[in-house]
């Protein structure tokens, strides 16, 4: 436990990329491969399990710090993390562990210290849970007590990417980073085995479902006119939806999230629809929930999601399909580093179209619908490309997007190769401009992680006449002077709490930005808002001068007026 | 009966011996605890102060201030109330106020610990029957580390800084924090430097005779001191501002209770903490509220209602003394820091002059 909970704060303290790769390697290199595993397990942010409730754990701990629960709840609101919390409030390690010169071993390797004290309490009755509980607080110091309370709870983030972590186990062993990252994405690391196997020169089971790393695309930050040549770059819809791989081997079939989760049983007809495409195929795409001629808001693909194996009803309720916007191998080829004007046509004949062709400017709102001639249970088509001769003609395209229930454009230059991580240049998402209201702020909790102990996640509200209906939660945005403002504002202006959660009167007004609103009957106020946030802090705003329920209600009216599955093509 | 003190627009006061302690708007007569703003306020027609804190005092108060001092234990009748000081364990000079009258006795704790430190005279518990204590740290999680421990790992970060040739700044209040730090320190490892703020103090406390090793004033022109191996101890105001800049490279490190909590250190965007502080911890708390053997325990400063309520349900009669510090404690919140009232006006005043010296240079 202690040389992970060493890694844990080494990549903690610092931000320094080098620094975090130097602290990864040196746990991959001194830690045994069975604890190695565990540890890049945790690393990848696998699911965890959440072996005690945090509920019994805080019950335990204050009666073992022998003070009263309610003071391990005060404590956790000032703290703002509750590992931590309980960790300072536990007595000192009691039991000192024998001082070995060897420092290949230790006396609580993370491997056993995972199976003894996470995994083995599975299905245990509470009592044999707490006993093991108190042993190993017993053992271990209030540092190594923080990481092994968040193991314990299923919550173990770590502050490194996927990414790094193949980097550092790619200069420890001297493969590819690329050859590291997808052999992650495919393999389930639990054994000392699988590990070596994992860094082993050794090409692995070459038939195996895996996945290739995502090309990820980043936002546009200049005026797109800077990109060049319109006719260098091909513009697409930007989905709303889940991003996913198609992988159809003749090992069989796998849709993968860009968790590198399996969803075959969350989208049957998914796989099923899969089952038609050639062998050694692979499709990079979108998840969607739709009906025959018109989406569905991404709120109900993530409850379909949610399900991890989707029955009939949900199935008919909440149709998914599958639009592919690249192939990355044909024929059992890996095509990534051809161009995408190759990989476009190849992805032609492999996966059909759904649209009938329609210029793009043909003026008035979208009003394409599925090509007649494409069955109206296909679930799996290629992302129609949007026709535009210039910069400017795309500009007025992807002012559409809302309407049609989209994010933006994404422009993807049509020379460019099939990459891993977050190239800048070659893929870039132009995304519409948010929505914007003025929306007061009505709750206040402290925030966990980097801002624990400061009031940072708001519940927003407009007003209902002289009620206010939150409208959305939101975290980011502002800087951390503005944070610490704020927080003495809501210390100052609170008019009840519950448990960590203030109720204060109506003052600060913020501009809330968010992508899109659609019909909700799980709001209150009816409406439910995507990716809501903060965009700055209106000082010059009274409460009262915030918007409206009405208001929030015409933006609703504007955006459904025409949700469609929609697009245009030009092949 | 009324209490013997009592909190008025003035501060806490003593209605029998008509005076104040640690009030925070002049008064004729003030008491005071130690030298830090939310303590000793300018303006006031005299101050009682303990005698090893009065040169701390006077730099504060400014040279025309009335001060009169006690020895810590000398009693003296104020109106027929019977007043002594008894060291607190704060900083240099720093007391308790004990306040007795027709046989009851009240002691003000003011900002106490019980930990070592070789720069100020130890807390000496007093009995009493109302206990006036400050609870800055008075939650569970505050539990402080060995003061050894601590002077141990930020010597060991001196050297190692110094071996690489970086200039190590060290960030703590100008006043008590700042001379114990550098009581900690291993002068064998390089030369201590002083920020501005941090020298007036250093002077008032040498006059009052306590030993502290050789500390220089930062030399205008010369970016790295010491040759890298040097250290600066400056006021965490210092923090951000171009005036750090000077040393070309550095490490940086904070001191303060505050940096027990992982969410302070990083939202402060400082790479290193060190958790040492002038304030008592929680057992340290608990402790000597015992030890005072009082029935009745006023709780200020902090997480008072916290402490109060703690208390109640361990069978005292314990309330919350409401000072004019609205709210609660906030380790982000500059105003109620720690001991962060003290850095306000001062060190900003000499950060300028600081900054004036760089202009001269250039
Ligand atoms: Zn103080």
């Amino acid at each position: 436990m202690k040389r992970f909970s060493d890694l844990y704060w080494k990549l903690d303290s610092t931000t320094s990329t080098n620094q975090k790769i130097e602290a990864l390697k040196e746990y991959f290199v001194s830690a045994p491969p069975e604890d190695a595993a565990c540890g890049l397990r945790v690393l990848c942010g696998a699911k965890q399990l959440r072996a005690v409730s945090t509920r019994s754990l805080r019950e335990w701990a204050a009666e073992f710090a022998e003070i009263p629960l309610w003071l391990v709840e005060e404590s956790y609101a000032h703290v703002g993390d509750l590992a931590e919390t309980l960790a300072l409030i536990l007595p000192d390690q009691l039991t000192q562990e024998p001082n070995s010169t060897d420092h290949s071993t230790e006396p609580l390797p993370l491997s056993r210290c995972f199976e003894a004290t996470i995994r083995g309490l599975k299905g245990k009755p509470d009592s044999y849970k707490r006993q093991v509980v108190e042993e190993t607080w017993k053992r271990l110091t209030p540092r190594e007590r923080i990481v092994w309370h968040k193991l314990l709870t299923g919550g173990c983030r770590v502050g490194v990417s996927r990414t790094l972590v193949a980097r550092a186990l790619a200069e420890m062993s001297g493969l590819e980073p690329a050859v590291l990252a997808e052999r992650m994405m495919a393999a389930t690391i639990e054994t000392a085995e699988d590990f070596q196997s994992l860094i082993s020169p050794h090409p692995t089971s070459a038939d195996s479902l895996r996945p290739y790393p995502f090309f990820l695309a980043s936002p546009i930050s200049n005026e797109p006119q800077e990109l060049g040549s319109v006719m260098d770059w091909q513009a697409e819809w930007k989905w709303d939806g889940m991003r996913a791989q198609v992988v159809r081997r003749s090992a069989g079939i796998s849709i993968w999230s860009r968790g590198e989760e399996r969803m075959n049983d969350a989208f049957p007809e998914i796989v099923e629809a899969a089952e038609h495409l050639p062998d050694g195929t692979v499709l990079d795409g979108e998840l969607l929930a739709a009906h025959p001629n018109n989406l569905l808001p991404f709120s109900m693909l993530s409850r379909r999601a949610s399900r991890k194996r989707a029955g009939k009803k949900i199935r008919t309720e909440i149709p998914a399909v599958f639009v592919a916007y690249d192939l990355l191998e044909a024929r059992g080829k890996d095509i990534r580093s051809e161009p995408l004007s190759f990989r476009r046509r190849e992805l032609l004949t492999v996966v059909p179209s759904a649209f009938q062709r329609q210029p793009a400017l043909s003026g008035g709102p979208a009003t394409l619908h599925r090509n007649p001639a494409a069955s109206s249970d296909i679930r799996m088509f290629h992302s129609p490309l949007i026709d535009g001769h210039s910069w400017d003609d795309l500009t007025l395209t992807r002012q559409q997007a809302r309407r049609r229930g989209v994010e933006g454009l994404m422009l993807k230059r049509i020379a460019s190769s099939y990459a891993h991580g977050r190239p800048r240049g070659d893929w870039w998402k132009w995304k519409v401009e948010p929505l914007e209201i003025d929306a007061v702020l009505h709750y206040a909790q402290a925030g966990h992680g980097r801002r624990a102990g400061l009031h940072t996640d708001y519940t927003l509200g407009v007003w209902d006449g002289d009620q206010l209906v939150t409208v959305a939660k939101a975290y980011s945005g502002l800087s951390d002077k503005e944070l610490i403002e704020i927080d003495k504002i809501i210390r100052s202006t609170t008019i009840e709490r519950h448990g960590p959660v203030r109720v204060v009167r109506p003052t600060l007004v913020f501009q809330l930005a968010f992508e899109n609103v659609s019909r909700s009957t799980r709001h209150k106020s009816g409406i439910a808002v995507r990716f809501p946030r903060i965009a700055r802090w209106r000082r010059d705003k009274l409460p009262h001068e915030a918007a409206t329920l009405s208001d929030l209600k015409v933006l609703l009216a504007q955006a459904t007026g025409q949700q469609q599955l929609s697009g245009e093509q030009t092949e | 009966m009324a209490d013997l003190l009592e909190i008025t627009p003035n501060g806490l006061y003593c209605a029998a011996g008509n005076f104040y302690i640690d009030p925070w708007r002049p008064v004729s007569h003030a008491v005071i605890t130690h030298a830090h703003a939310d303590h000793a306020r300018p303006g006031s027609d005299r101050y009682l102060c303990a005698a090893p804190g009065k040169h701390v005092l006077r730099t504060r108060m400014g040279s025309q201030a009335l001060i009169d001092t006690l020895k810590y234990n000398e009693h003296v009748t104020i109106n027929g109330v019977d007043v002594s000081l008894h060291p607190a364990g704060h900083l240099l000079g720093s007391s308790q106020v004990r306040v007795s009258h027709r046989g009851i006795t009240w002691v003000v704790t003011g900002d106490y610990k019980l930990q070592n430190d070789t720069t100020c005279d130890c807390f000496e518990s007093v009995p009493c029957d109302v206990f006036v204590t400050e609870s800055t740290f008075g939650l569970p999680v505050y539990r402080w580390p060995d003061p050894e421990t601590v002077a141990h790992e930020i010597n060991a970060w001196w050297r190692a800084n110094a071996e690489s040739g970086r200039t190590s700044v060290l960030l703590a209040y100008a006043l008590g924090k700042a001379q114990r730090l550098a009581s900690l320190l291993d002068p064998s490892i390089g030369p201590i430097y002083g920020h501005g703020a941090v020298m007036k103090l250093v002077e008032a406390y040498r006059a009052s005779g306590v030993r502290l090793p050789p500390i220089n004033r930062i030399p205008p022109h010369s970016r790295k001191i010491g040759g890298g191996r040097g250290i600066v101890i400056a006021p965490p105001s210092a923090a951000g501002t171009t005036w750090i800049n000077r040393f070309g490279e550095t490490s940086l490190a904070m001191v303060s209770g505050w940096m027990l909590l992982r969410g302070v250190r990083r939202r402060r965007g400082i790479p290193k903490g060190f958790i040492l502080s002038d304030h008592v911890d929680y057992p340290d708390l608990m402790q000597a509220v015992h030890a005072s053997g009082a029935q009745r325990v006023l709780v200020t400063h902090g997480f008072t209602d916290i402490v109060a309520r703690l208390l109640t349900e361990r069978g005292l009669k314990a309330e919350v003394l409401a000072t004019r510090f609205i709210g609660e404690t906030n380790p982000d919140d500059g105003d109620t820091d720690e001991d962060a009232q003290d850095l306000q006006a001062p060190t900003h005043e000499s950060i300028d002059t600081d900054k004036k010296d760089t202009e001269d240079a250039q």
